[in-house]
């Protein structure tokens, strides 16, 4: 093994309190029926909704061959995982990462209770998602004008437009359609969004009938402070039960972000496996937080989340060695490192 | 090399920061890159850096910047060069600089170096202390009351660590009422301050929270300091549930200098710049100015030759 020091040698104990930690997902303190335990207030369930296939390895340098995609996602069925994104039909000459959605949406494996939505922009590609054969789709809104017409070289207005078309025809197949509100913290473009926007842009997109709205913190530059006043502006107008939140750890504040949208009441979290999908904003920068750092504070807090979190983790293993690149996720390099995890 | 200057970009800067009630107006910072972080780097760091990379932190605002340890340089050579550092560094009005000292001879070695506050670390658990000092807990602060008695004959403000609140490297867990109870004595003994160290990094929102309920009840809230590790990621939400319950002292690393000695390769402190991103965004007056920290963290890390473990300095070079 080389120069181990002496001290981690001895770290047997190490490992069995990370196995722990890992398998179970126990509460330091269960709580009891009736009685106010360290978790009161926070939700008892919380839904992941794993994007690493479709946002992470959109946003990775490589590009990963279609056999090695359907290897990732089959993987990550076998999880616990709720749902996970698997491709976008997105015209491959914008996109060409996700060039091969057909193909992998019809070589996984759809395991019973397990949601897998694609991207669709356009009724263009919602047509040749439900050939491939979707059973969920999502549409990608932005509050901010600029990044709108960056993005997708539209208004905002024109985009929802498209949406609509989008909704209109899944609601007439019994499709569900998820809407994504990007820039909701910040804008590379422009800089401070306000709450408002944010407000409004999630209300047209729930009124135009998306079950649940992913509210995107897409440069990692909000804080616990901005996210609090974001989500607070959101929840006057949705649900609390229509919300999740999509936060990208670019500036190390994704985990406390989180804590701040589930603590209030928020209970579907975004986060991509190993971390996958840099910043493309910020060259050489991490994008979406990694799915088994937020797991392991949700173990911690004691909310289940049906994820076996040594799973997640050696799938994550299973797309870093095929990416050749190092995990993104902090939980995953301990780990690894204790010899927790071979 | 000259790395390019990374600048936050105008709209990191301008997020218009919110205070909410539930948090302190205030947090004071305490910057323990140039000893926990330097100790726990590879690299030996030359006695001229170490004084430039305390000097331009002196300048960023921070209160308090711990500078070396008087620990002898058998155990511990990155810190061999202590009396030189703690006479050749320039020590503004206002801020502290405290060092390590685990025993009396250290404490008077300190002291006579022109040390104005030390510090002593304790620990929640027997198997960490035995491995770490070879003796018990008892018998650690045993030791400890010498230093205290010197300390307060020589009108010497002490800092107690409690290591291991959150779990242990070889323990496992370790029960809050553990670290209750050595944080009272600490306490007892004449420490103004209690840094509640995780050290593994191992600690969640959830443990967090229960350990300090449990010293709360034996320390007041205003004594009690966080020092979380990032090796698991979670060290940004732990301090936040400490803030949400009135602790107002972080402890943070430059850079998130220093690994974690347990878990080879792991990342260890938690990075000042991301921290203060943190309290900025959030309202909290912390006196230190960002830009500054983050060049700092630059010129410490060439002269390491690494890169930064703080994200949001990461973020910040764009090319």
């Amino acid at each position: 093994m080389g120069t181990v020091p002496s001290a981690l040698k001895h770290c047997l104990s190490d490992q069995h309190l990370l196995k722990e930690q890992l398998w179970i997902g126990e509460p330091t303190a269960p709580p009891h029926p009736g009685q106010e335990s360290q978790a009161s207030g926070l939700p008892e369930y919380v839904k992941i909704v794993e994007v690493g296939p479709r946002d992470g390895l959109q946003n990775e340098k490589v590009i990963v061959p279609t056999d090695i995609k359907i290897e990732l996602i089959n993987r990550l069925s076998k999880t616990g995982l709720p749902a996970i994104e698997v491709t976008s039909f997105v015209s491959s000459k914008w996109v060409p990462q996700m060039a091969d959605h057909k193909e992998v949406m019809r070589g996984i494996e759809r395991h019973p209770g397990v949601q897998y939505p694609v991207l669709t922009p356009n009724l263009k590609g919602f047509h040749s998602a439900i050939a491939a054969g979707a059973t969920e789709v999502s549409v990608f809104g932005a509050a901010s004008e600029s990044f709108s017409k960056m993005n997708i070289n539209c208004s905002i207005e024109e985009s929802i437009e498209k949406f609509e078309e989008v909704a209109k025809s899944a609601r007439n197949m019994n499709i569900p359609v998820r809407g994504y509100v990007s820039c909701a913290l910040g804008c590379p473009y422009e800089g401070d969004i306000t709450p408002a926007k944010v407000a409004e842009v999630s209300k047209r997109l729930y009124s135009m009938g998306c079950y649940e709205i992913s509210l995107g913190d897409t440069i990692g530059v909000g804080t616990p402070g901005s996210m609090k006043r974001m989500l607070e502006a959101v929840m006057k107008e949705i649900p609390l039960s229509a919300l999740a939140v999509h936060c990208h750890d670019t500036y190390g504040q994704a985990l406390a972000n989180i804590l701040t949208a589930i603590q209030m009441g928020v209970a579907v979290v975004d986060s991509s496996v190993a971390g996958l999908g840099g910043c493309p904003y910020a060259k050489g920068a991490t994008g979406n937080v990694a799915t088994e750092d937020v797991i392991y504070m949700l173990n911690g807090l004691g909310i289940n989340t049906g994820v076996n979190l040594y799973t997640v983790m050696e799938a994550g293993n299973f797309i870093c060695t095929a990416l050749n690149k190092k995990t993104n996720s902090k939980v995953a390099q301990a780990s690894f490192n204790t010899g927790t995890i071979k | 090399m000259a790395a390019a200057r990374k600048l936050l970009p105008c709209w990191a800067v301008s997020m218009r920061a919110v205070s909410t009630a539930a948090f302190p107006q205030r947090v004071k910072v305490v910057e323990v890159g140039p000893r926990d972080g330097l100790q726990n780097e590879k690299t030996v760091v030359p006695t001229p850096v170490k004084i430039r990379l305390i000097d331009m932190l002196s300048e960023t605002g921070l209160p308090v910047i711990e500078a070396t340890s008087f620990v002898s340089p058998r155990w511990v050579p990155q810190m061999a060069d202590h009396a030189e550092v703690m006479q050749g560094i320039n020590k503004l009005p206002g801020v502290s600089y405290p060092v390590l000292t685990p025993n009396l001879k250290g404490f008077q070695a300190a002291v006579a170096a022109g040390a104005k506050e030390v510090s002593i670390f304790g620990a929640a658990s027997e198997l960490f202390t035995k491995k770490n000092i070879n003796c018990s807990i008892e018998e650690s602060l045993e030791r400890f009351s010498e230093v205290m008695n010197a300390a307060r004959a020589a009108s010497i403000p002490v800092r107690g660590y409690v290591s291991c609140v959150l779990g242990c490297p070889y323990e496992g867990k370790i029960s809050a009422a553990k670290v209750a109870e050595v944080s009272k004595k600490m306490y007892s003994m004449g420490c103004y301050e209690i840094s509640l160290g995780d050290t593994i990094g191992i600690g969640t929102p959830g443990s967090m929270k229960e350990m300090l309920a449990a010293v709360m009840k034996e320390v007041p809230v205003g004594a009690l300091a966080v020092h979380c590790h990032d090796t698991y990621g979670q060290a940004l939400a732990n301090i936040l549930v400490a803030l949400q319950m009135g602790v107002s002292v972080v402890d943070a690393s430059v850079a998130g200098l220093g690994g974690c000695p347990y878990a080879q390769g792991a990342s260890g402190n938690v990075a000042t710049e991301d921290l203060v991103y943190m309290l900025n965004g959030l309202g909290i007056h912390t006196g230190v100015d960002l830009q500054k920290l983050m060049d700092t963290g630059t010129f410490i890390c060439n002269a390491l030759n690494r890169r930064t473990n703080s994200k949001v300095s990461q973020a910040a070079c764009r090319l």
